[in-house]
């Protein structure tokens, strides 16, 4: 439900018509298309709430290590279906959102054009494990719901601040990067939120005619030893094969790939593998983050 | 004031054939119910529409207690209504429940209309991978056991099972994780497979909304349900069953209902029905059953079409004189270097005359896309309609003269439509494409009879039966 812009129950939000059952609905975002949503309403929510416990029902409490564990000494090899689930995943970019809809070629090409840090897409190396990174992050305050016809949008100031962000280098328990538990589970942005992601692969010998296959939640922009090879647009859902580059030629040795996953509300997540020809998954290589 | 209205009118009148009329206007709709021969969907926010004859909808049904995106199920003879309440944290919270309640009628006006008490069958905290809203309920035609799906994009969508004698959550047993990325799930079964529906895209903005609904299959009721390319929902799969058409967005919502067998419709709301202010509207479309998978059709135009029988695949027609076109034969010996001109068509006004001037006969002959086989189908708003559909008159393009049927269960042609219910028909796409016509009202006779052939050129009138060839007829599409 966090796509607020996909959300069939927003509609209930819309009007205010919550069941009796229902919780309450502190300062829940308004959805695209909301009638009626006043101007200056709540800020987008930018940091997991209190939870909300059903009473009776057992709290899951997600953590990070429901899904990620620290990489070993070990070179990872994809899964049997050629996702690749070692990656050096550095903690979310405050890049607040209202909705996923704006997210066109345009606005994701220049959000990733931007140098958040040292070394972004580099070839040559790889940020640490625990490395740091001082990170001009945007704070500006996000005004819920949309402008009625007519209605002029609210204006705000730009407002920007440094923050400073960690690199983890982690193995995702699932064939899907869960980057909305990474956040989440490092107590931090979860919404509203740029993801910068960069792995190794690392081959015994040249492989042609591969693709980058991709789904995420929602935009992302791929780099493939620098080449900007493959861009997922608008409002996205993280689904396997959902994107692929054009035919690609992996060299022998190290193969740096970046990409970048950009999200509003949202439960940010991406797979990434390669494919051959008939569409089946590479598997013959390793992946570091060293 | 007098001239918005009648202006507006005239709107919903032209927009007649290809939405419901009336005010159809709801969110997140239920699967359809029939309920003392009316027709009831909720959706999201309180209560919903009602139907007397499935075409024009109005606001009238009722169901307490708000919440959001229900559904409804008839079990025995009782109807099991769920939906489910959140925290509506958009962005933030995600506890929910899902809710269940019977009524023994759905009709407001019947003194049995009573809602039970709502029992909560299912649940989500905030912090789990789990919306739970959006129910669908399923209940499995093969072992009679009852399921239902729910969840949105925030994480899996999943199943349970519920005892169908009381609506409840069947004891002891787990939630099922069955698919991500969608919301909205519906499943349903036809022959040997069970498929699950699930809405893609961006719901809630209006002209802009990509709401689209897929679906997955699976042998067992528990998935996994894959798509055609073999992807697995879990994973993102789903094979489109319907979305946008034009100047209609954003489908979402899926549910079925079968009419007869062969006859199913499939319903949902459009995000943005461009001819109804943009506004979310309630949408019936045929459903046919296309290589194993379902898949919404859009709804018949008003056009000129040749009728052509399934069985020999020869057209309806006037039974008149076959008048030549001039010229016979022409060389394909003839010299390649002469200019190439179009033949003209046979006019209406070349054979019009040597027609009889009552009733005419109808029979099926060789297409030959003559006037006398030219039909022009178009809705008569007046007529009112069925489940999913307006009743059609059927006459010769350019001409008043209608197909109606008789009091013997034969057809003819009258010289003049008139409105009289045996010259109303009922047009409906099959599940396999085809499509069923049957006269609104057979004179003197109480049966439902449908236009058959009984030989390759005698359409009759007979009972349907979806295996029998000589029930189905096509419909081409003539530009003119």
């Amino acid at each position: 439900m966090t796509k607020f812009n996909k959300l069939c129950a927003c509609a209930i939000a819309l009007c205010g018509a919550f069941s009796a059952f229902a919780q309450a609905p502190a300062g829940a975002p308004g959805a695209p298309g909301a009638p009626g949503r006043p101007a200056g309403a709540p800020q987008m929510q930018q940091r997991p709430r209190q939870a909300e416990v059903i009473p009776g029902r057992t709290p899951v409490s997600p953590k990070l290590e429901d899904y990620f564990t620290p990489v070993t000494a070990e070179a990872a090899t994809p899964d049997q279906d050629g996702f690749i689930r070692r990656w050096l995943l550095l903690e979310p970019i405050a890049k607040p959102n209202r909705s996923n809809t704006v997210f066109v070629d345009s606005y994701i090409r220049e959000a990733f054009a931007k140098q958040y840090f040292k070394g972004q897409l580099a070839t040559d190396k790889l940020p640490k494990d625990g490395q740091k990174e001082k990170v001009e992050v945007d704070v500006t305050p996000q005004a819920m719901g949309f402008p009625m016809p007519g209605q002029e949008p609210q204006k705000v100031e730009p407002k920007f601040e440094k923050r400073t962000l960690k690199w983890h280098a982690l193995d995702s328990k699932r064939f899907n990067v869960k980057l909305f538990r990474f956040a989440s589970g490092l107590q931090t942005d979860v919404y509203g939120v740029i993801f910068w992601a960069v792995t190794v692969i690392d081959c015994p010998e040249e492989i042609q005619n591969v693709r980058l296959s991709v789904g995420s939640n929602a935009g992302s922009q791929w780099w493939v030893n620098g080449e900007d090879v493959l861009l997922l647009s608008n409002d996205r859902r993280m689904v396997a094969d959902d994107a692929m580059s054009n035919r690609l030629t992996l060299k022998k040795g190290r193969n740096y790939i970046w990409g970048a996953v950009i999200n509003g509300p949202g439960m940010s997540d991406m797979c990434v593998r390669f494919v051959d020809e008939q569409g089946k998954p590479v598997t013959n290589f390793t992946v570091n983050t060293k | 004031m007098k001239k918005i209205l009648i202006a507006g009118i005239a709107a919903l009148i032209s927009a007649a054939a290809f939405a419901q009329v009336g005010a159809p206007y709801i969110h997140d709709p239920s699967t359809i119910m029939e309920s003392n021969g009316k027709y009831f969907t909720f959706g999201t926010g309180t209560n919903g529409l009602m139907s007397e004859d499935g075409w024009n909808w109005h606001s009238g049904a009722i169901r307490p207690h708000s919440g959001a995106a229900p559904d409804a199920i008839k079990i025995g003879d009782r109807y099991l209504v769920g939906f489910s309440s959140t925290g509506g944290g958009l962005g933030g919270g995600h506890a929910g429940n899902i809710l269940t309640m019977w009524n023994d009628t759905l009709d407001p006006s019947d003194p049995r209309f009573k809602y039970t008490d709502p029992i909560v069958v299912a649940e989500s905290n905030v912090d789990e991978d789990c919306d739970a809203i959006d129910i669908g309920l399923f209940l499995d035609p093969v072992t009679g056991r009852l399921f239902c799906t729910f969840g949105t994009y925030f994480g899996e969508i999943r199943q349970c099972e519920l005892d169908p004698k009381t609506g409840a959550r069947l004891e002891g047993t787990k939630d099922i994780p069955v698919a991500i990325d969608c919301e909205a799930s519906d499943m349903i079964y036809n022959d040997g497979w069970y498929y699950l529906l699930g809405t893609h895209g961006t719901c809630c903005d209006g002209t802009n909304s990509t709401y689209n609904i897929v679906c997955g299959r699976s042998r067992n009721v528990n998935g996994p349900f894959l798509d055609e390319v073999g992807r697995d929902m879990y994973r993102g799969g789903g094979k489109m069953v319907v979305a946008a058409e034009q100047r209609r967005v954003g489908a979402g919502h899926f549910g079925r209902e079968i009419i007869d067998k062969g006859v199913e419709k499939a319903s949902f709301h459009w995000e943005a029905d461009f001819d109804l202010s943009g506004r979310s509207t309630l949408a019936i479309r045929p459903l046919v059953w296309k290589n194993g998978w379902p898949v919404a059709a859009e709804l018949l135009e008003d056009g000129i079409y040749s009728i052509i029988s399934e069985r020999r695949g020869y057209a309806l027609e006037l039974s008149v004189d076959f008048v030549r076109l001039n010229g016979g034969m022409r060389g394909f010996f003839m010299r390649q270097d002469e200019a190439v001109v179009s033949v003209e068509d046979q006019k209406l006004e070349d054979v019009i005359g040597g027609w009889p001037e009552g009733n005419i006969e109808v029979r099926a002959m060789d297409n030959m896309f003559r006037p006398n086989q030219k039909w022009e189908i178009k809705a008569v708003p007046e007529a009112g309609g069925y489940l999913g559909g307006p009743y059609c008159k059927i006459v010769i393009s350019g001409t008043n003269r209608a197909l109606a049927a008789t009091a013997d269960k034969e057809i003819v042609t009258v010289p003049e439509f008139t409105g009289a219910p045996e010259q109303l028909w009922r047009i409906e796409m099959l599940t396999d494409g085809t499509y069923r016509i049957m006269p609104k009202e057979v004179p003197g006779c109480d049966e439902e009879l449908v236009l058959i052939s009984i030989a390759d050129t005698k359409p009759t009138l007979g009972k349907y039966d979806f295996n029998n060839v000589n029930c189905k007829w096509n419909l081409k599409s003539l530009k003119y």
